[in-house]
């Protein structure tokens, strides 16, 4: 077990060392921190449930007892925001660990095996790249139904291709290396080459993607949210707000500005974070 | 010395299948190595050896790489027939490699201590505790100490680096190690160090070992048997005193010849005239023959056979077939 921490501590120290001189990456690892809090304690922040209405104080502009006023039914929006923040990050994460599951084990195959499975593969890929992804998540809303699962499953098959496409890439570059002719040479079989030998050497490029692929899934999620789909009412999405706020753009602002920072500060975040990992993992821009 | 064979390869051809034809990687090649023995096999860059070892592992990638023919009898039983089951658990187990670049033969994810516990989980029956405290008496048996066990390979010099390299090779104590150029990418006082280490070792496990080279000096230093690589053959085949009293392959005089000696001071090192020959190309007659200044007319147009000097000198050349001949006549 000591020698589990051992070799976590070391890979993740250098790692951490480097993100951590980047100022960007640091507040957005921050914001994604306070995001994260905000979200498992919503209960005990929210000053109000997100699906209280309160119709005699509807539409109204932030004041002390709503500091981000109401919406057209009377709720709370700063409240609708907390809860919102769970669905967001929980959307985000899952519908990318699909992808990333699904996609990194056929670009892991493709890459590894080559010739005709990678073609075969490769191709399906393309074609699936070739749909535009938030039309490919309606058709697949639209045969799953709604809901937030199905739109999960919908937004992680939709970006199923970058991963299998980066994982390959990477898993291509490190077939070739000695130590996996080593690894051969002493017995070991294919599936734990790729699983013990391969993976862990490829992860760097693939936790970038991950980090910019949740602000992906996030906004593809409130996209479709948005235009209606995915996540049904009273569900606190923040695109689902953004969409029952359009009506009063120019009326109440406030009820669309909210949300849609919510969206922007998330997103940021999340992308600051992932450049600096991108920088803190690549060995050639170290030292 | 106990006189078993452990490695007996019986005229063995690869081919490698490219663009622009067909490359003769190694073209009937026989070799035998005993028990406990350690053989060197010299030749140029791309004389085959390399190959020849893949091909005894059956890691020849294939496509594009085919054995075509021959035996590869190991311990009694033909490696060629094996599955790839059967071959990947007598690969580490019963032969097992140590790779030329230290530098990238080790996995840069991993500490060196999971790697040899990795190696030892794939062979032996051991749970992770036993295999770790194995690992660390293995890099003890090399020269490291087991505090570093849990370092990762970027945190050792290149030298350690291929002690670490040997330890994972030998983890299993195989009845067989082959090691391509172990020493090529370290400086000269590590390769000696290096050497002892392996020499001592393979003494002390009884293992035996296919050195791969092309450092006539650490051939001599510690091989007993040498086979001579040329265009994907062997061109002769001695025990190392033979071989260096009494080099009869013109190739091997060549050779012999190249190297600077110490007593005469020398402004040009001797030189065989020419290149070898591209793979690809097809020569009906003996490989060296363009280059061979003894050759004759039937050595364009026959590959000579062998002809053994001795019982464990072997020699393919028209020059000693005829003699044998010669001599038989007599």
């Amino acid at each position: 077990m000591n020698k589990e921490n051992k070799k976590t501590n070391s890979q993740l120290a250098s790692v951490w060392r480097s993100l951590r001189r980047n100022r960007m990456a640091m507040l957005g690892l921050v914001i994604l921190v306070l995001l994260a809090l905000m979200a498992i304690f919503a209960d005990f922040i929210a000053p109000y449930a997100y699906d209280a209405q309160d119709l005699l104080n509807a539409r109204q502009a932030p004041s002390a007892e709503h500091i981000f006023g109401t919406d057209e039914f009377g709720r709370d929006i700063f409240s609708r925001i907390i809860y919102g923040s769970r669905l967001s990050l929980v959307v985000g994460f899952i519908s990318v660990g699909i992808a990333l599951v699904l996609g990194g084990f056929l670009g892991a195959v493709a890459g590894f095996y080559g010739g005709r499975l990678d073609d075969i593969i490769m191709r399906c890929m393309d074609i699936l790249l070739a749909i535009p992804q938030v039309l490919l998540a309606i058709a697949i809303i639209a045969s799953l139904g709604n809901g937030l699962v199905n739109l999960m499953v919908a937004v992680g098959i939709a970006t199923i291709p970058s991963y299998a496409r980066i994982v390959r890439a990477s898993v291509m570059t490190i077939r070739g290396e000695e130590y996996i002719e080593a690894a051969r040479a002493s017995g070991t079989n294919d599936a734990k080459i790729i699983i013990k030998h391969i993976l862990p050497n490829c992860l760097a490029p693939v936790i970038v993607q991950v980090t910019l692929g949740i602000a992906n899934a996030i906004l593809s999620c409130a996209a479709l949210s948005f235009i209606g789909l995915g996540i049904t009412p009273p569900s606190p999405e923040w695109g689902a707000m953004l969409s029952g706020a359009r009506n009063y753009v120019l009326t109440y602002p406030y009820m669309s500005v909210f949300p849609g920072l919510a969206i922007i500060v998330t997103v940021l975040a999340l992308n600051l974070l992932g450049d600096g990992l991108r920088d803190a993992l690549d060995p050639k821009l170290k030292r | 010395m106990e006189e078993k064979k452990l490695l007996e390869i019986k005229d063995l051809s690869v081919t490698y299948k490219v663009e622009d034809g067909i490359v003769y990687a190694v073209n009937d090649l026989n070799l035998v190595v005993h028990n406990k023995e350690t053989l060197g096999f010299v030749g140029e860059t791309g004389a085959g050896k390399t190959t020849t070892a893949m091909a005894i592992m059956r890691l020849i990638p294939s496509p594009p790489g085919e054995i075509t023919k021959g035996q590869i009898i190991f311990d009694g039983e033909d490696l060629l027939q094996k599955s790839q089951r059967q071959m990947r658990s007598i690969l580490g187990q019963d032969i097992s490699m140590i790779f030329q670049d230290p530098m990238t033969s080790l996995n840069p994810a991993m500490t060196v201590g999971d790697q040899i516990v990795e190696m030892l989980l794939l062979h032996k029956s051991v749970n992770k505790k036993q295999a770790w405290e194995e690992a660390c008496q293995m890099l003890e048996l090399v020269g490291i100490k087991r505090e570093r066990a849990k370092d990762y390979p970027h945190q050792f010099s290149g030298g350690m680096k291929q002690r670490v390299v040997i330890a994972i090779a030998l983890a299993c104590s195989p009845k067989l190690i082959i090691a391509d150029e172990p020493t090529t990418a370290l400086d000269v006082t590590i390769q000696a160090q290096v050497m002892d280490l392996m020499r001592d070792l393979k003494h002390k496990l009884g293992t035996s070992m296919i050195l791969i080279t092309h450092d006539l000096g650490i051939v001599a230093e510690i091989c007993d048997k040498v086979a001579i690589m040329y265009a994907g053959g062997v061109v002769e085949y001695a025990s190392k005193e033979k071989l260096y009293n009494e080099p009869a392959h013109p190739y091997t005089k060549g050779l012999f010849n190249s190297i600077p000696k110490l007593d005469v001071d020398e402004e040009w090192l001797e030189e065989i005239d020419g290149l070898p020959p591209e793979p690809t190309e097809v020569i009906p007659g003996c490989a060296f023959s363009p280059r061979c200044s003894k050759c004759m007319e039937i050595c364009k147009q026959k590959k000579p056979g062998i002809t053994y000097l001795d019982d464990d000198h072997y020699v393919r050349c028209f020059l000693y077939e005829k003699q044998a001949e010669g001599g038989a006549a007599e």
